[in-house]
């Protein structure tokens, strides 16, 4: 019953998609005095609110900064936690301003679902999980296996593809939650848990005994997540793509939380623009000039972030890898400000 | 009220005539409810073309990609559609409600028979149970069968190995299965000859009753009928099936018929927890034919078991019927609670999956809410049939 109703929810918001919401975005923002960010409210070191309600995470820290870059506040972010299935609609229906949750960046979703991907803010790929006990130490073993996932996910199609591209069998039991999926995969339903590689990690800290679990070595997709904004809001979608930008730069050029009062007294051009001492950089996108400033000084910049959440400061201590400064081996690469 | 005649009606202005203006209101009301979703829809075309949406059906051919666990009709992630998707789902769903329905009938006709009967113990339990199951979610009970069903079975390496080459381990229950081979429709044949016989029998022994009075051994007959004839004729066709037994693989068994967990938690937990209902519809159901009926059943000699079959049930089934419609539409809706529990049903499916994928949310909507109206209405057509068939014919 509460089944139908919430179908008939989905149907009303969908019907009642308003122009203004599209349109403009950052007005709306404004206006309303915080900021709606579609989180993932399951997955540690992503999104998750902890035991006091605070939620923290990579993903959220994103919409933390857009929040500080708006209103010089991190904490004017009203967090609404979405699952893989539900988050696009909420997205279109303009329930959310921004999707920042762990998403991949894929055709369909940038083009047929009406949506814009903004930049990459982690280069990821999709793992499996084994129980140890299970002796497998490839994917390729998996012959038959059976395999829990995540309903409306990347996940559940790239699944698909590597099976039959190895020519092996498999079994999917599908759930709409992580935690769901994850209780069946931890009573042994399953063989395997797959996703993200990145949330493996995460998802891992929440089993009974997590030392009994491996990661297999195979990554099978790529998974560039990305946030994403709504076709048609130009100005949003550049503050959005901007934002991530402005962060790896700010990192490229060695600005961080604890240095960036000092930074923006800099006589390097290129940091100057940055934090807004110099040139209209802000004020051209809808912000003001300091909005980098803003960001860097509440939240530290891309590294810091990275390694916070899901890096060595925290329990997933994930290395930097492919999300290393192009600088240094990685594909993290901030656009010119110019 | 007695209607005035023409001739000494007064006049008056249209306007106050009530018939008129019951048939203006009614007009204006259907015309705003037009507008309205007029421009919820037009709005809504406006939007989607707008932020460059899809929209339209032609997802619908479009390859699903997805694998699904357990697909009644052939069914390939690679090469299957959303439409076949759809289809897919639309049986698991049915197939789910269907056998629910009829479990929970007849566990809820026992139970609430058993509420009222004279012994305290039986009376007392029923109760119990009525009063246990309506008090908790369903949601919190299909996750309590569900996890029930996965920690009481054992694993793979560990399968509990049944007579004639069965499984059952926490990856579902294996059974060989049969293929029919050229030479099995005798079988079906000699079936529906015996099966022709025995209503025969049937029709037979009514008017043989009503002659002289005395009952012919009916059931006895028709079992020794059904069962007897086919299985000769289909020993002497040369037993036309193969069996195809499950094989034990490294993570899974295959071949054979699949029966998922899954499929057997949401059954279990939809058809106990709709049986409590169906109980009390029952048992307010009895308690509506006056009890003089059931004293002038046994006066007349029938046993109380007999009289209930009789006498109380049919006649209670008027008032039945209503309730359990909608106990039946309760339980087909309920079974989107799948979800959770990891069962392909309509919903996990199509409003979940096939919404994501396509992002179509006011298509894939429509469809299914064109769906569940559809097995509503179906449902209560066949039930309205039934009803008229017991409903107090009045003379
Ligand atoms: N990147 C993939 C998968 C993202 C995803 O949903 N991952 C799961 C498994 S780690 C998750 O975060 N689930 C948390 C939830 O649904 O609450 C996609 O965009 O489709």
């Amino acid at each position: 019953m509460n089944r139908v109703l919430t179908l008939l929810g989905i149907a009303g918001a969908a019907i009642l998609i308003t122009s203004a919401s599209i349109a403009q975005t950052l007005n709306t923002v404004k206006t309303r005095g915080s900021l709606s960010c579609g989180a993932n409210g399951q997955l540690p070191g992503f999104g998750l609110p902890d035991a006091q309600g605070n939620w923290k995470g990579f993903d959220v820290d994103y919409c933390r900064a857009l929040a500080a870059a708006v209103f010089d506040d991190p904490n004017k972010v009203k967090f609404v936690a979405l699952t893989a299935k539900d988050r696009f609609t909420a997205l279109q229906s303009g329930d959310v301003d921004v999707l920042v949750r762990n998403t991949t960046w894929t055709s369909s979703r940038d083009t047929q679902l009406g949506l814009n991907a903004t930049g990459v803010n982690y280069f990821d790929g999709q793992g499996f999980m084994v129980r140890k006990a299970l002796k497998v130490n490839s994917a390729l073993e998996l012959n038959d296996a059976a395999i829990c996932v995540q309903q409306g996910t990347t996940t559940e199609l790239n699944l698909g593809d590597y099976f039959r591209a190895n020519r092996m069998r498999f079994k999917t039991v599908t759930f709409a939650s992580v935690d769901e999926a994850l209780a069946a995969y931890d009573s042994g339903r399953c063989d395997a848990y797959t996703t993200d590689a990145s949330g493996l990690y995460g998802v891992r800290l929440k089993l009974a005994k997590p030392d009994d679990h491996i990661v297999l070595p195979e990554i099978i997709s790529k998974e560039p997540l990305s946030p994403f904004v709504r076709h048609g809001d130009d100005q949003w979608f550049d503050i959005v793509k901007w934002a991530h930008f402005a962060l790896v730069n700010a990192e490229e050029l060695a600005i961080s939380k604890a240095n960036v009062d000092e930074q923006i007294k800099s006589i390097n051009p290129e940091i100057k623009r940055l934090l807004g001492a110099e040139g209209n950089f802000g004020e051209q996108l809808g912000l003001t000039k300091d909005w980098v400033y803003r960001m860097v000084k509440h939240l530290g910049n891309y590294g810091e972030i990275f390694e916070r959440n899901i890096g060595q400061g925290s329990p997933l201590k994930i290395t930097r890898g492919l999300n290393s400064l192009w600088t240094k081996g990685g594909l993290q690469y901030g656009m010119p400000l110019r | 009220m007695s209607r005035v005649s023409g001739r000494d009606r007064p006049q008056i202005s249209l306007l106050f005539d009530p018939k008129v203006r019951s048939v203006i209101y009614q007009a204006v009301l259907l015309g705003l409810v037009g507008l309205v979703v007029y421009a919820a829809a037009s709005n809504a075309i406006d939007n989607l073309a707008r932020a460059k949406i899809a929209s339209g059906f032609a997802f619908w051919n479009h390859t699903a990609g997805f694998e699904i666990s357990q697909t009644l009709i052939a069914y390939s992630s690679q090469s299957s559609t959303y439409g076949r998707a759809f289809w897919v789902g639309l049986l698991n769903t049915l197939l789910v409600a269907g056998l629910g329905i009829a479990f929970a009938t007849i566990i809820g006709f026992i139970v609430g028979i058993a509420r009222l009967s004279s012994n305290w113990l039986v009376a007392r339990l029923a109760g119990f149970y009525v009063e246990s199951v309506r008090i908790l979610p369903l949601l919190l009970q299909l996750l309590f069968w569900y996890n029930a069903v996965l920690k009481a079975l054992p694993e793979l390496r560990d399968s509990v190995v049944l007579p004639f080459g069965g499984y059952l381990n926490n990856r579902g229950l294996f059974l060989p299965r049969l293929d029919v081979a050229p030479g099995f429709d005798l079988v079906l044949a000699a079936l529906v000859i015996a099966g022709i016989g025995a209503v025969a029998l049937r029709l037979f022994s009514r008017v043989h009753q009503r002659r002289t009075g005395r009952r012919l051994p009916v059931v006895t007959v028709t079992l020794v009928l059904i069962l007897t004839i086919p299985a000769l004729v289909f020993l002497a066709a040369g037993a036309p099936v193969t069996v195809r037994y499950p094989q034990v693989g490294r993570f899974n068994i295959s071949g054979g018929i699949e029966i998922l967990p899954e499929f057997v938690a949401l059954l279990v937990g939809l058809s106990i927890y709709t049986a409590a209902f169906i109980a009390e519809v029952v048992r307010a159901g009895i308690v509506a034919v006056s009890r003089g009926q059931m004293e002038a059943a046994q006066a007349l000699g029938l046993r109380r078991g007999l009289a209930l079959r009789l006498v109380v049930i049919p006649q209670a089934m008027r008032v039945i019927i209503p309730p359990l419609t909608n106990q039946y539409l309760n339980l087909t809706k309920n079974s989107s609670l799948a979800v959770a529990i990891g069962y392909p049903d309509f919903v996990q499916i199509f409003t979940g999956t096939v919404l994501n994928q396509t992002g179509q949310a006011i298509e894939v909507v429509a469809l299914t809410m064109a769906v569940y109206l559809t097995i509503s209405l179906g449902t209560s057509f066949l039930l309205n049939l039934y009803n008229a068939r017991v409903a107090l014919v009045e003379r």
